[in-house]
């Protein structure tokens, strides 16, 4: 039922973006804002850098020991009333929540925040099936009340400025015109999803880490969003990527103790909840968990790659990428933008679709110093870049230029002569003659042509 | 000691007086430098853009080209391209290979931590404003990222700098983000690009200094072409050219 994935474009779509310049100021600074708290959480934080190692080892560790955690995280759960179902795909998710919600008779349901139904395509599955399916954190009722994918992962709406926030309220919530007070709109909101929690008939969630030895799921907000969805209705469905597992609780501390500094500076959100399964307080209370693969498997088998899967969706990687704040995440035109997108893309929808992805970034590596589980994404952006190549993805006049320019720099005489020759000929740059030189020169001057090289005065001093 | 001059093929071609400015300050401090103008390129462009092979071709050059012998660049990138990566470009590398590797050094890198330099004798009554230049910092460590908690000090090439007679050094907002250049990204992706330069040039400007320095021309090279095109701000200046300022 959902649509096919787009082919990323991503130079287009930035280049959308950028051309508001004002609000390309404000998306940076506000994502910059949140690396600078997270800075600070960090800073304030005993041996920050030991539990990133940990964390990275622990995660290395689950990614080895999948199938047996699963197998006890289930064994667990079950004894705690969890009912478990694995989904090989997308679609198998898809129609394992669309059964359950069928099953019960319901039509209405709350959904908390979950990057992995977005993957799988759950909000226009069941809407096309006709179950009204309401979004309750607040970014993603934006958006959703848009009609548009979140651009982040922890901030959906971050793209958006008060104003069109508060125009949205006025069409569609009733608000007054013109109100763009934050803490109005907010409270606009709240009223409105007040209406539809007491209304569901199910709520749904995804999961932040799913506890082996306990069984229980945390599920981490900052809204409270997901406890209201799972305190009302009698049905809940939880969503899980099958990389989100860990052995005991004591792991999940070593998580819950990077995620919220690193999404937002936050020492914890403001919600961490564990949910241990149906209340026998509840009559008829369910409780369904759903294990996602979509991919994770294969690539948990692929050494090169695998790492893009200790992920904790944290957003660190996006507030700090320099190109994710001025290019917007709907640039990258996949589920999870920003750096650890353009690692993951590859590996989940394929190296053509994704292969403008790897390259869109200028590789300043600060992606692989600010992730709370040491993926090495820059390093990982170029490794695509490679394997593209090798595919024979990279754009032909790419590789011939490439292929062109190693041949010529491995003839000095070559490159000394056509540098002499480039340097008095420079001026013609100036001339409108199409060629990649006309992209630099776009935005940048000409330099001063020094009339020698290094190696001429060299030579002249040296002899 | 002996120490083999790398001088990148943009520096060569563009910018002569880094590598004549580096090879005088290396002089200063007792070295005796050579230049085999054998050599080009580290390989550096075609491996950002995933043409391993391409890259090898260089890589293998410039590693025989340097065999057996202490290497210094006035570049932090060209050197973590070296250092960093010519390992994945499935070249079969001896023990002498990685040795050459081991002994290539960024120029205040090879200064501070090799030969132990504290101050060159230098002058340059100016306000100068640090570009921090990523592969330098993030990849060879020189300096410590403004994400990382775990302190290594200022960079080699800013304890020189805070030494120079009459230089005030100042370090803008967001002390270490990006330029923007990335190679090929600059004309791949170059309104991204561009719009990173201009925010860095602002950055820059609104310290107040008279110039932008770093240890890589290629950011100079961006940063200075965004300054070009806008007609105002710092003009970039290299670090060695500071250095061998009197």
């Amino acid at each position: 039922m959902s649509s096919p994935p787009r082919i990323p474009a991503f130079h287009r779509d930035a280049g959308r973006f950028l051309a508001d310049d004002a609000r390309v100021g404000w998306h940076d600074q506000a994502l910059w804002h949140l690396r600078a708290k997270r800075d600070k959480a960090a800073a304030a934080t005993p041996d920050w850098e030991a539990l990133r190692d940990h964390a990275a080892a622990l995660k290395a560790h689950v990614l080895d020991q999948l199938p047996e955690l699963w197998t006890r995280f289930s064994a667990n759960a079950r004894a705690a009333g969890w009912t478990v179902h694995f989904a090989a795909d997308a679609a198998e998710m898809r129609a394992t929540v669309h059964g359950l919600l069928t099953a019960a008779g319901v039509r209405r349901v709350v959904k908390s925040k979950s990057m992995l139904s977005e993957e799988c395509g759950l909000n226009p599955h069941l809407e096309a099936h006709g179950f009204e399916v309401v979004d309750t954190d607040l970014g993603e009722r934006i958006v959703q009340l848009r009609h548009e994918p979140p651009s982040h992962i922890v901030v959906p709406a971050i793209h958006l400025k008060r104003a069109e926030v508060g125009e949205l309220f006025h069409r569609e919530l009733g608000t007054p015109a013109g109100l763009d007070d934050p803490t109005a709109l907010a409270h606009a909101a709240r009223a409105d999803l007040r209406r539809r929690f007491l209304a569901a008939e199910a709520g749904i969630t995804g999961v932040n880490i799913a506890v082996a030895e306990t069984g229980a799921m945390v599920v981490c907000t900052n809204e409270g969003n997901a406890d209201l969805g799972t305190a009302l209705p009698p049905l809940h469905i939880a969503v899980v990527g099958a990389e989100k597992v860990v052995p005991t609780l004591d792991d999940a501390g070593v998580l819950l103790r990077l995620l919220a500094r690193s999404a937002t500076g936050q020492p914890i959100t403001s919600y961490t909840t564990h949910l241990a399964g149906p209340d026998p307080r509840r009559p008829g209370h369910a409780c369904h968990l759903v294990v996602v693969d979509n991919g994770r498997s294969r690539l948990a088998a692929d050494e090169h790659h695998r790492r893009a899967l200790s992920c904790i969706r944290c957003g660190a990687c996006l507030n700090t990428c320099p190109v994710y704040r001025r290019a917007s995440g709907h640039a990258y035109g996949t589920v999870i933008p920003g750096p650890i997108g353009a690692v993951l893309a590859p590996a989940m929808i394929g190296t053509a679709a994704a292969r403008a992805l790897p390259f869109a970034s200028s590789l300043c590596g600060s992606c692989t110093q600010v992730c709370p589980v040491r993926i090495d994404l820059h390093d990982q952006l170029l490794a695509w870049r490679r394997q593209l190549a090798d595919e024979g993805l990279v754009p032909l006049s790419k590789r011939l230029a490439m292929r062109a320019g190693a041949w010529f720099l491995a003839h000095p005489r070559l490159f000394a002569a056509g540098g002499w020759l480039g340097r008095r000929l420079g001026f013609l740059a100036r001339l409108p003659i199409p060629g990649p030189h006309r992209l630099w020169l776009r935005h940048r001057g000409m330099p001063d042509l020094p009339a020698d090289s290094f190696r001429a005065q060299w030579k002249n001093r040296h002899g | 000691m002996d120490v083999a001059l790398f001088v990148p093929c943009y520096v060569d071609q563009l910018y002569p007086r880094a590598g004549l400015a580096a090879a005088e300050v290396l002089e200063g401090c007792g070295c005796r430098v050579s230049f085999d103008a054998r050599q080009t390129c580290c390989g550096q462009p075609m491996a950002n853009c995933g043409c391993a092979s391409d890259a090898a071709r260089l890589a293998r050059r410039h590693l025989d080209l340097f065999r057996g012998k202490v290497t210094v660049s006035p570049s932090g990138s060209c050197v973590g391209m070296v250092r960093g990566h010519y390992q994945e470009l499935g070249l079969i590398l001896d023990d002498e290979d990685r040795r050459t590797i081991a002994n290539t050094f960024e120029l205040c890198e090879f200064l501070v931590l090799k030969m132990g330099v504290e101050r060159v004798a230098a002058r340059f009554p100016h306000k100068v404003s640090v570009q921090r230049s990523c592969h330098g910092l993030r990849e060879l460590g020189l300096g410590t990222p403004s994400e990382r908690t775990d302190g290594r000090g200022p960079s080699p090439a800013e304890r020189l700098l805070a030494g120079v007679d009459g230089l005030t050094l100042l370090v803008p907002e967001r002390a270490d983000e990006c330029c923007g250049f990335g190679g090929t990204f600059a004309v791949t992706e170059d309104e991204v690009s561009a719009r990173m330069g201009r925010d860095r040039c602002a950055a820059h400007a609104a310290t107040g200094a008279e110039f932008i320095t770093g240890s890589d021309w290629s950011c100079g090279m961006h940063l200075d072409g965004i300054r070009r095109k806008q007609g105002a701000g710092p003009p970039f200046i290299h670090v060695a050219e500071i250095l061998a300022s009197r």
